[in-house]
This record gives C-alpha cells, sequence and structure tokens, in this order.
C-alpha cells in the first residue's frame, strides 16, 4: 500500500470508528445522569 | 447502553396497543439493522473507489454531519413526538400532511416486494457457497443456470430455485412481524446485529490474509484531491448517506414512535449514524482486501476487478470464494452476512406498512400482518421468482431509489421545515431529554443545507437518466416499472390520506402526554423556557406512566 493510502485509511478509522465511540460513551453518562434523575421519582 | 432494560418503557394505553421497544438499545440495534443493509456491503465500497478513494472520505463526512445525522433526527423528532406510524405522525402534525406519511408507507411497500427477492439469491448462494455450485463461470451461472434470465420480458416462467428461498424469506418475515415490535424486531435485532458484525469481523480479517488484499486497500483509499472539484462526486457522497441510513421514507419515523418518552433521541441517533458509516468502513476494507487478491490471481489491474451491487455479490465474489483458501467459509460468511442485512432492513421496511394499517384501522397486530405480509409475498413471488425477475427488479430498484426515496424525502423536508414550520418544536422536543442539544445550526442544516444536498443528487440522477435510458432497457419496461411506478406512488399516498381514521384516534397534535416540552412552556417566563427535565419538580412529563 502507498504511503497516502494507509494515512487515508487511519484517518477513515480514526474519524468514523472514533466518533462512534465518542458517541457511544456520551450516550453511556448521559444515561447515566438520567438515571439519577429518574431514581427518586421511582421511590416518591 | 439502555438505562431501562428488561422492562418497557412508560406506555399509555395507545401506546400499549401499538407495541413498543423495551430498552434504548433495542431500539438503537433495530435502528442500526434497518441502516445497515445490502447498500453498506455492496454499494459504498464500489462508490467510495469510484469517487476520489481516501480523498471521497471528506465529502462522505461532510454529507453526514451535515445532512445525514440531521434528518435522521428530524425523522426521530417526528416519530418520537408524534407517537405514530408515518401517516399518523404527519397527520398530527398538519392535518394535510397525512399524504406524506402515506406516500412514505407506498414507497416502503415498493421497496419489500422486491428486496426480499435479492434476500432470497442471497440465501441460495449462502449454501451455494460451500460446494463453490457456480463453477468456474459465475457470471453465467448467475444469469443463466440461477435465474434463467432470458431476453428483456415480463414473463410468467417460474424458477424454483428462487421461488422456493424466496417463500422461506416471507414466512420468516411473517413470523417475525407477527410477533410484534419487541418480541419480533426487538429480538431477531439483539440477536442478528452482533452475530452480523461478529461474522464481518471474521470476513474482513480472512479477506486481510488473503495474497494481494494490500493492493485492494491501495486501490480504495489512495486518495485522488482532484475529485473533490467535482460537484458529481459530491452528489454522490450525499447520496450514499441517504440511500444508507433509512431516512426520509417513514422507517425512522416508526420506529422512533415506539421508544420510551425519556429517552435521548439525539445520542441514539448519533450512535446509529456512525455505527453506520462504521460498517460502511468496515465493509470497504472486507470487499477490496478481497478484490485485491482477485486482482492479483488474475493477473490484472484492481480497477478491472472492481464492481459493485449485484456484480460484486455473485459474480466478483463467487469468483473469489472459488479461488481463496478456506473460501466456502469466506463464502458463508459474505452471503450469510448478506442475508442478516438485508433481513433486519427488510423487516424495518415492512413495519412502516404494519404500522400505518394498525393506526389508521385499529387492527390486531396480527390481522394487520396478515393484511400486509400475504398480498406483499404474493406479489413478490409473482414478480420476481420468474425468469424476467431480474430486469423488474433492477429497474424498480433504481427509479423507486432515485425518484421515490429522493423526492418524498426532498419534500417532506421542505413541508415540515417550510411550510408547518415545525423545526422550533421539534428541536424543543429533542432537547428535553436528548444530549448534545439541537439549535439553530440544526434547524439551518435541516431546512436548507439537506434540501439543497438533496436537489443536488436528485440533479445528477436525472442528467444520467435522460442523457440515455437507464441501462438501456426498452422504453415500455422503463416507462411502466420505472415512471408510471414513482409518478403512482404518490397519486395512491394522497388517496390513502382521504380514508377515515378509525374513532377516536387523536389527531390534533402530539397525543395527549407525548409533548413535554407544552407544561414546561406554558409555565416560562417571557423570553424562553429552560426545557430540560428539572428533578425535584416532582412532575412526570411523559404523563402517562
Amino acid at each position: 500500500m502507498s504511503t497516502s493510502a494507509i494515512v487515508m485509511m487511519l484517518v477513515a478509522m480514526a474519524v468514523i470508528w472514533g466518533g462512534l465511540a465518542l458517541a457511544v460513551v456520551s450516550l453511556l453518562r448521559h444515561g447515566a445522569v438520567e438515571d439519577r434523575v429518574e431514581a427518586p421519582r421511582r421511590d416518591l | 447502553m439502555s438505562t431501562t432494560a428488561g422492562r418497557a418503557p412508560e406506555q399509555s394505553g395507545e401506546e400499549g396497543r401499538r407495541g413498543a421497544f423495551s430498552s434504548r438499545r433495542v431500539f438503537i440495534l433495530a435502528a442500526i439493522g434497518s441502516a445497515v443493509g445490502l447498500g453498506n456491503i455492496w454499494r459504498f465500497p464500489y462508490v467510495a473507489y469510484e469517487n476520489g478513494g481516501g480523498a471521497f472520505l471528506l465529502p462522505y463526512l461532510v454529507a453526514l454531519l451535515t445532512a445525514g445525522i440531521p434528518f435522521l433526527l428530524l425523522d426521530y423528532a417526528i416519530g418520537h413526538r408524534h407517537r405514530g406510524s408515518a401517516p399518523l405522525s404527519f397527520a398530527r402534525l398538519r392535518r394535510g400532511a397525512e399524504g406524506l406519511g402515506w406516500w412514505q408507507v407506498a414507497i416502503c411497500f415498493v421497496i419489500a416486494v422486491y428486496y426480499a427477492a435479492v434476500l432470497a439469491w442471497a440465501l441460495r448462494y449462502t449454501f451455494f457457497s460451500l460446494d463453490q455450485a457456480w463453477g468456474s463461470d459465475p457470471n453465467a451461472f448467475f444469469f443463466g443456470e440461477f435465474l434463467q434470465a432470458g431476453d428483456v420480458a415480463v414473463t410468467a416462467d417460474v424458477v424454483p430455485g428462487v421461488l422456493v428461498p424466496l417463500a422461506i424469506v416471507w414466512l420468516a418475515v411473517l413470523v417475525v412481524m407477527a410477533l410484534g415490535v419487541q418480541r419480533g424486531i426487538g429480538v431477531v435485532s439483539l440477536v442478528f446485529i452482533p452475530l452480523l458484525v461478529l461474522a464481518f469481523v471474521v470476513l474482513v480479517v480472512q479477506a486481510l490474509l488473503l495474497d494481494g488484499a494490500g493492493f485492494g486497500l491501495d486501490a480504495l483509499f489512495r486518495p485522488d484531491w482532484g475529485a473533490l472539484t467535482e460537484a458529481s462526486v459530491w452528489a454522490a457522497a450525499f447520496g450514499q448517506i441517504f440511500f444508507s441510513l433509512s431516512i426520509g421514507f417513514g422507517i425512522m419515523i416508526t420506529y422512533a414512535s415506539y421508544v420510551g418518552r425519556r429517552e435521548d433521541m439525539t445520542g441514539s441517533g448519533l450512535v446509529v449514524g456512525f455505527s453506520n458509516s462504521s460498517f460502511e468502513l468496515l465493509a470497504g476494507i472486507g470487499v477490496f482486501a478481497a478484490l485485491g487478491f482477485m486482482a492479483q490471481s488474475s493477473g490484472v489491474a484492481v480497477d478491472e476487478v472492481a464492481s459493485g451491487g449485484i456484480g460484486l455479490a455473485f459474480i466478483a465474489f463467487p469468483t473469489i470464494i472459488s479461488e481463496a483458501p478456506a473460501g466456502a467459509l469466506l463464502g458463508v460468511l459474505f452471503f450469510g452476512s448478506l442475508v442478516i442485512a438485508g433481513i433486519t432492513s427488510l423487516i424495518s421496511v415492512i413495519e412502516v406498512v404494519i404500522s400505518a394499517v394498525r393506526d389508521k384501522f385499529d387492527t390486531s397486530r396480527l390481522t394487520a400482518t396478515l393484511a400486509v405480509v400475504v398480498p406483499t409475498a404474493v406479489l413478490s413471488l409473482v414478480l420476481f421468482s420468474t425468469t424476467s425477475g431480474i430486469y423488474v427488479l433492477d429497474v424498480v430498484d433504481h427509479f423507486v431509489n432515485q425518484y421515490g426515496i429522493l423526492v418524498v424525502a426532498l419534500v417532506s423536508m421542505l413541508v415540515v421545515a417550510w411550510a408547518v414550520r415545525a423545526l422550533p418544536r421539534l428541536s424543543e422536543h429533542l432537547n428535553v431529554h436528548g444530549r448534545p442539544r439541537v439549535g439553530t445550526g440544526w434547524r439551518v442544516l435541516v431546512s436548507i443545507v439537506a434540501p439543497l444536498a438533496l436537489a443536488l443528487v436528485l440533479v445528477f440522477g436525472l442528467l444520467d437518466d435522460l442523457e440515455a435510458p437507464y441501462e438501456d432497457y426498452p422504453t415500455w419496461l422503463l416507462l411502466v416499472f420505472g415512471w408510471l411506478m414513482v409518478v403512482a406512488l404518490p397519486v395512491v399516498g394522497f388517496l390513502l390520506a382521504r380514508v377515515k381514521w378509525r374513532a377516536g384516534t387523536h389527531l390534533d397534535g402530539p397525543p395527549p402526554g407525548s409533548d413535554p416540552v407544552a407544561p414546561l412552556r406554558a409555565t416560562a417566563p417571557a423570553g424562553g423556557a429552560d426545557v430540560r427535565p428539572r428533578p425535584a419538580a416532582g412532575q412526570d412529563e411523559g404523563g402517562a406512566r
């Protein structure tokens, strides 16, 4: 493979798969906040 | 990932009747299952290769972030806020817009009719892979022995080798759909999507270990920066994103209506959008590594073997499978992946129709499933298990994508953004539980950027079709199964919108309790409301727990 092809493949992996990882982490963190918000309501 | 796994989300009586996903995780997997289809595996790699290779990444990402994900969020907001199928959601948005929903339903019906046929081919080829039944000439085998394709004409000569797997596909769809939203679609997604990813990762690893894989990857990723100056390359990027994400024709509206009212639809949309692209990238690596092996073993350049669509799946890949070490495994993984990716997309397309019928006529799940799936299956079997099936399929596929999905998506966006002016309340809805928050930027993208991009894709496709008849098919075939069909779809849609709704259907805005912004907006001080949920408020904005 040429250097430019390797670089573009790595960039594609980093951006797209990295974007997915960030999206999942963000959703998980926000989900955890929602859990804490909802928990007391069920007890009331 | 889910905060509500294992229990049903909050449901009102109507939602309990319609069915719902049991958790956010199930919804996300179902949405990924819908988005990841045949196009991810056999379309994206070739489109990327043809349009600048590695440089295509730039327009592709721009299309994903400026049009694909914003439009996906628009679909989510419409379905999640209005809690209905596409026709019901549009009717609740504005009574006169109901026809748009039925137009989308009509498109889904047409897609389901032919999409199942390709799945049937892939199913048969999964077994053909075990002993490489195509012999030394996969091209002659596919068109001759397997499809028995004759002259371009509509015939009633049935091909048993297609009829049987096609009937099996429809039987499987019938069972899944009859089981309902969670026990059918949800469970299939929970099992099949991880299985699909696992199968494809194994396939990619096997492909990367083949001699010549590097040549294929070099052809795919070597950037041609000059391509970025061509408008057609940008149109191809936006087209790939639109066709691939299952947006604009009712699927995501329907699925979003089955999600709990408190779920984060924005975050879920980002995960679905990037998951779809992640799988496309994985498919590109696997497909071009295998094509590199094929080119090297044939002693030719990669551009002589590179192809997409049916040619890639049923002609190029069988050749690779015959020549590669452990070819049977490669074949089962490849065609098995096509079947799994296709079946999860097919059930999402059929669900749009079933959901609309249930909402409109107040039928049971089983009745609606039988009323939709049986006629669709019969039409599918009649049209596509014959010796003329491939020609009709090719024409219908081209026209329903190019002039069905694109046009209805464009019209829907313009109506929602400019006629109904619903974007402010839809963005408020997304922001109640969603992160990151959407605002003016999203509204600009949905109302201006995405419609312009869609129009660009549409114009380029139209210019191609005006320059020469599609694939040089006879005019009568293009007129009947192409132009006439796409013109009939909105007509049928707006006629169906004239049928009365079942008694008691709430049509004036979102159903009671499903607009969490409303009570907060009503008590907000002048200058705008902070619509984020307040833990201490002691009130359930969902209203129906």
